[in-house]
């Protein structure tokens, strides 16, 4: 396999930033690993994941659709859409690389979102192995595994090297692109490596939580569930959770009068609030109960339902760290695979 | 502790005191705990816990708690009780709904700091004496117990609590606190280095509304910003002004009304430092209209809607905005 010793990494990146935009997981001020554009110098984060997901680069909290101009009765439809640049996204881990999968069955079935499609086809990923994962980590539920991340091109690290591999076209082609810095290596540092990290992998406290209880054909037995009360009673109605998610993908689209013209904007939304599918003639969802319990059978029973029995969430564990309470995804499964 | 405060939940069921309980109930890991409703002895045994990470407020939960049938009770720290007396004052909540057991808080630990330390794969977390001992899938670790603290509860104002039925242990006094040690390092900051500190902080915010939502002082049934009709509603800030004007009108809107218990900062999953936004108002208060707590007792009137004759003039604003 291909590898470059990890004390050229720096000189990978500055390879690879010449020709297009990089980022990279890196430290901000405190400790938390966010992905920044590349500029020399700047160190890979050593933390497992980043606070945010990576589903920003294709997926932005907010973005422009369109402008409108009115004069009088006339109106002016301006269409800002720009051909994205080449990008690259360096050191996805594998739940994150799943995510995209995920986003992709959202935003480029028919109808085909040009935005997102627009990024995904100017963005190349370059996916990094765990070596170390988290009590929070249960990416294996969802049938991911760490040591053999997705994406479009993969990465290992034994400690002393990086080894990569193509996944596909896009990744043979980044490969290509800095050959010149990689030579041949010997794996077997990296396959102890690898065997070490699975065995970690089984001894995760959220290693045998499953998905069997869940799926498609459980819906009204889930949306009946006497439980959703309990699990939702303490809910504070915040966003934190959709927000850090990385297959989270409902979206609001508004109008905003900047006084001269109208911009027609998307943005994230998450059902955790108030006005979430607030429509003309109402509210769908009233209680917090209903709008906490969308969010869970969206993952677990709706998007299975609509997607050949994949599952909604990748098990990075970000909603188990950053929710406000502690109440997240694998408390609602186990609270409802108990019959 | 905790042996005591179950006993005391299970008694106040059994004798009709009260119909339930609002407390900290375990989650998967050490540190994940989630604030509950218990109804019976049961339950209470099988989830009640009180321990280093039982740092959320449940105060804020009695405004909805103490408006259904019958008496809740609520186990308060220190900080939580100053949060209900404000509620109380304001007529937020039926405190003859509530019962409230003071408990002792001995500072609260922040996994987030643990984490931050490398620390990764935790299966247990363990005071002894100063130091934390920590067992993770990857072996024993251990840090100070200090570096591991709770924001909030570095900066403790009081241990003393300011309304209960009962207490559990012997009350603490109000302490002299540190609190207002970074407020004083960003008032002397030039008034640039201060707008770039707070652009810095504030750009990261997600408007995820957990400071917000998580706020005692945040009790509107419906928030301007969410109120499609209100014509400030965002979901998404539109540019960096709007960014920062969420939370400064916030501040501005729970000013003299803050109790200083710190959820703000510590639910923020961006750890911006909102609770100095807050602390600048109290600081800014004290010395301008004399010492005030909001939420020390619940009859006094608060400086900002009490007219007297000493007040400052609006002319302090220009006054303290020559650098």
């Amino acid at each position: 396999m291909l590898k470059i010793s990890l004390e050229n990494l720096g000189k990978l990146f500055d390879a690879v930033a010449e020709k297009q935009t990089l980022y990279i997981p890196t430290d901000r001020e405190d400790g938390a690993a966010e992905y920044r554009k590349y500029e020399s110098g700047m160190k890979l984060s050593k933390n497992l994941n980043t606070l945010r997901s990576a589903k920003d680069f294709f997926f932005p909290q907010t973005e422009n659709l369109a402008d409108f101009k009115m004069e009088g009765k006339k109106i002016e439809v301006i269409d800002i859409r720009e051909e994205s640049e080449d990008f690259v996204v360096f050191g996805v881990r594998a739940c994150d690389a799943r995510s995209f999968t995920i986003l992709d069955k959202v935003f480029l079935s028919e109808p085909v979102d040009s935005y997102y499609k627009n990024r995904r086809d100017h963005g190349t990923i370059v996916t990094m192995a765990c070596t170390k994962p988290a009590e929070t980590c249960f990416c294996g539920t969802f049938g991911i595994d760490p040591t053999a991340p997705e994406g479009d091109a993969a990465c290992w690290s034994d400690g002393e090297n990086l080894f990569i591999q193509a996944n596909n076209e896009k990744g043979q082609a980044f490969i290509d692109s800095v050959v010149a810095l990689l030579e041949d290596g010997d794996t077997a540092k990296l396959d102890e490596v690898k065997v070490k990290t699975k065995e970690i992998l089984g001894k995760l406290p959220l290693a045998n939580l499953s998905t069997e209880a869940f799926g498609g054909d459980t819906l009204m037995e889930h949306f009946k569930s006497e439980k959703w009360a309990e699990l939702s009673e303490s809910c504070l109605g915040c966003g934190t959770c959709t927000f850090v998610c990385p297959t989270c993908q409902c979206y609001d689209i508004k109008d905003f009068n900047t006084g001269h013209e109208i911009k027609r904007f998307r943005c994230w939304d998450s059902c955790m609030y108030s006005d979430f599918t607030k429509m003309a003639h109402g509210n769908i969802r009233n209680s917090q109960l209903e709008r906490f319990r969308q969010r869970f059978m969206h993952k677990l029973v709706y998007f299975p339902s609509n997607n050949n029995g994949e599952f909604g969430c990748v098990g990075c564990g970000r909603c188990l760290s950053k929710c406000p309470i502690s109440m997240n995804i694998v408390k609602v499964m186990k609270a409802l695979e108990v019959k | 502790m905790q042996e005591a405060i179950i006993s005391k939940a299970k008694q106040l069921l059994a004798d009709g005191t009260v119909n339930r309980v609002i407390g900290w109930k375990k989650g998967e890991f050490a540190y994940d705990i989630t604030p509950a409703i218990f109804e019976s002895a049961e339950e209470i045994d099988a989830d009640f816990v009180y321990d280093d990470f039982t740092s959320a407020n449940v105060s804020k939960y009695l405004v909805k708690e103490s408006k259904k049938e019958g008496k809740v009770l609520a186990f308060l720290k220190p900080c939580d009780t100053y949060s209900l007396n404000q509620l109380t004052k304001e007529h937020r909540v039926k405190r003859e709904n509530i019962y409230v057991v003071g408990i002792p808080s001995d500072g609260k630990l922040d996994a987030e700091k643990i984490k931050a330390k490398g620390i990764t794969g935790i299966t247990g977390v363990e005071k002894d004496g100063d130091t934390l001992k920590i067992s993770t899938i990857y072996g024993e670790e251990t840090m100070p117990v200090a570096e591991a603290m709770s924001n909030k509860c570095l900066s403790c104002k009081s241990k003393k609590h300011v309304t209960y039925d009962e207490l559990i242990g012997e009350d603490g006094e109000v302490i002299d606190s540190n609190r207002f040690g970074m407020v004083e390092e960003l008032e002397n900051m030039t008034s640039q280095e201060r707008y770039d500190f707070w652009r810095n902080e504030l750009s990261k915010c997600i408007r995820c509304n957990a400071c917000r939502n998580v706020c005692p002082a945040c009790t509107c049934e419906n928030c301007v910003f969410d109120n499609p009709d209100s014509g400030v509603q965002n979901k998404a800030a539109a540019d960096s002004f709007e960014e920062n004007m969420f939370h400064i009108i916030r501040a501005f809107h729970v000013a003299g009304r803050c109790t200083d218990c710190g959820e703000c900062s510590r639910v923020c999953p961006q750890n911006i430092p909102l609770h100095l936004l807050n602390r600048k108002f109290i600081k800014d208060i004290n010395s301008l209209y004399g010492e005030y707590q909001a939420g020390a007792d619940t009859t006094s009137r608060a400086p900002l809607n009490d007219y007297t004759q000493d007040d400052c003039e609006a002319s302090i604003v220009h006054e303290r905005g020559v650098e």
